[in-house]
């Protein structure tokens, strides 16, 4: 009636799309960190676009399946197995009941991405907690007893049965067209959406920022992004005088709501890209906004990872972004 | 006032960068007018201090037409007087007592005021909700008059206990859960201010009012509450 989980060494969480109008009361509106790959996983099932799915990051982790169904891998290869057969990410699999799946490793080969997707037809079943299963670990929320814990080893997720003959197997098998398969690298550059406001940076900031080579943090986390200069000097140069559009240099704001890729540039220079589990308010000086479509790319990365900027306009993302929400059917 | 797109599909309004009731209010009016008017464009919206952000359906508008219905808002809600309907407050019991107060005697020195004093001063005024943030229902209440305004700690605790109520310079709070925290705490409260299990599980709201009552030790045992 399940999937056992049988190791889960490092990271594996239950997402679904996260909470959705909730901010106004502090509540982090979670999700997966790599959605375009979470919602293909969806698409090739033919579920609902929100339907709950395991984030592995990482590898370590294990399961067995205990009735038929149908799987949908997609995002980063974890140098996964069915029954210790190595299987590819970006399509499905039939499983039997006793099927164990098996995730290791990021495959060098495939770009080291970190984050894999793992649903099955119809979806596991989980219950919510505000309208919503993502697992928010900071804020205790969300996940298989809505108390926020990661997937342990001896857990248990039930699904719907899905009874496949084997002759139907290959029949049903659905892959994500080569073309919409990320090429994911440990060496990104991520367009992004200038600041704007009178209270970002001016244009010799924003040029400097461009300019500069960046690599992610060890303390990079579901929260944000924590990024370094490789050369320290650089990082004092964001807050130089005439690169803030101000008259007098700011290092806080007054907090106000924040968007997921927010740039976040604390007075150590070091930017924070604010990813799916941030909080609702910030308070520190913004540089701009990283391109939707682009926050999977960065959610990929592993620490030491390197990554570039480069400024983009509004309009080419919004037809970008309207294409993408209509094709999954979501907002 | 200026409006700024941010994202794809989220854009901030911004009025002058100061924390100031006139300006708090006049932002709660175009919030309530923005999620009156174009509710069915809106997925998340969040009023705090001087500024609202919005999430908006990309599927339901164009980023264009989003922000001239916004600033259409804008120029009504300036023009109008805002005076806001008489809000319901709610009472929050406190205990001030030594055993829960963990950070009394720093701020009792630093001020050069009394146990009694000070305790008075923080239970006789009516809080606004400011901003809500933080973690789930933790809100900003202003303003803490300044004779007992302290600012936060240096390095904040690892561990802050769900219900202390605490100051940082001239906001005060309660805690909704237990969570690492650099506010000065003066109290605990037995309630809980967040509640899942109900059909509004925050007890706070943004541009509501908050006092706090005092309570001895007695009566906050009675309403469940847990000392040291």
């Amino acid at each position: 009636m399940s999937l056992q989980i049988t190791q889960a060494n490092f990271l594996a969480l239950i997402q679904d799309l996260g909470r959705k109008g909730y901010q106004h009361i502090g509540v982090t509106a979670g999700g997966p960190m790599d959605e375009h790959a979470f919602l293909w996983a969806n698409y090739l099932l033919g579920n609902d676009s929100d339907a709950p799915q395991i984030e592995i990051t990482y590898g370590a982790f294990s399961a067995v399946f205990t009735q038929p169904t149908i799987l949908a891998l997609c995002g980063a290869d974890l140098s996964a197995t069915l029954n210790k057969q190595s299987i590819d990410p970006w399509q499905t699999y039939a499983v039997q009941a006793g099927d164990e799946i098996k995730f290791t490793s990021p495959n060098s080969k495939k770009g080291s991405a970190i984050r894999a997707y793992l649903a099955v037809k119809g979806g596991f079943n989980v219950p919510t907690h505000l309208s919503s299963c993502a697992t928010v670990m900071r804020e205790n929320m969300g996940g298989l007893n809505h108390d926020g814990k990661k997937l342990l080893k001896a857990d248990v997720i039930t699904y719907k049965k899905t009874y496949v003959g084997i002759s139907d197997v290959q029949a049903l098998v659905r892959h994500v067209p080569e073309k919409f398969i990320p090429h994911y690298s440990q060496k990104v550059t991520l367009r992004y959406l200038p600041n704007m406001a009178s209270n970002g940076f001016s244009r010799v900031g924003q040029t400097l920022f461009s300019h500069l080579v960046y690599r992610v943090s060890q303390q990079s986390d579901r929260m944000g992004y924590r990024l370094i200069t490789e050369n320290k000097a650089d990082e004092k140069s964001l807050f130089a005088d005439d690169s803030i559009s101000h008259q007098k240099k700011i290092t806080s704001l007054i907090s106000q709501g924040v968007s997921i890729g927010t740039i976040q540039i604390p007075p150590d220079g070091q930017p924070i890209v604010l990813m799916r589990d941030r909080q609702t308010m910030g308070g520190y000086p913004i540089m701009g906004c990283v391109a939707y479509q682009d926050i999977a790319k960065l959610a990929q990365c592993a620490p030491n990872a390197q990554v570039l900027f480069v400024p983009i306009d509004v309009e080419a993302l919004e037809a970008e972004m309207v294409q993408y929400q209509q094709f999954f059917g979501v907002e | 006032m200026e409006l700024v797109r941010l994202s794809e599909n989220t854009v901030i309004i911004l009025d002058d960068a100061v924390i100031d009731p006139t300006i708090f209010a006049r932002i709660q009016a175009i919030a309530e007018a923005i999620q009156t008017e174009l509710a069915e464009v809106i997925i998340d919206l969040v009023p705090a201090y001087h500024s609202i952000h919005i999430t908006f359906s990309l599927l339901k508008t164009s980023g264009d037409e989003f922000l001239q219905r916004i600033e259409k808002i804008i120029a009504q809600e300036k023009k109008s007087v805002f005076k806001k309907a008489q809000q319901l407050v709610v009472h929050i019991p406190v205990y001030y007592g030594d055993e829960v107060a963990e950070d009394f005697s720093l701020i009792l020195a630093e001020k050069k005021i009394t146990k009694d004093e000070l305790i008075n001063i923080h239970s006789e005024k009516i809080y606004d909700v400011y901003a809500i943030g933080f973690s789930p229902g933790f809100a900003y209440l202003g303003y803490v008059d300044s004779r007992i305004a302290m600012p936060r700690k240096k390095t904040p605790r690892s561990h802050v206990i769900k219900g202390s109520v605490a100051i940082a310079d001239q906001q005060t709070a309660v805690y909704p859960s237990d969570s690492p925290g650099g506010w000065q705490i003066i109290g605990r409260t037995p309630l809980d201010v967040v509640n899942y299990t109900q059909d509004h599980p925050m007890l706070f709201s943004i541009g509501g009012k908050v006092k706090f009552d005092v309570i001895d030790r007695e009566e906050y045992l009675r309403l469940g509450g847990v000392l040291p």
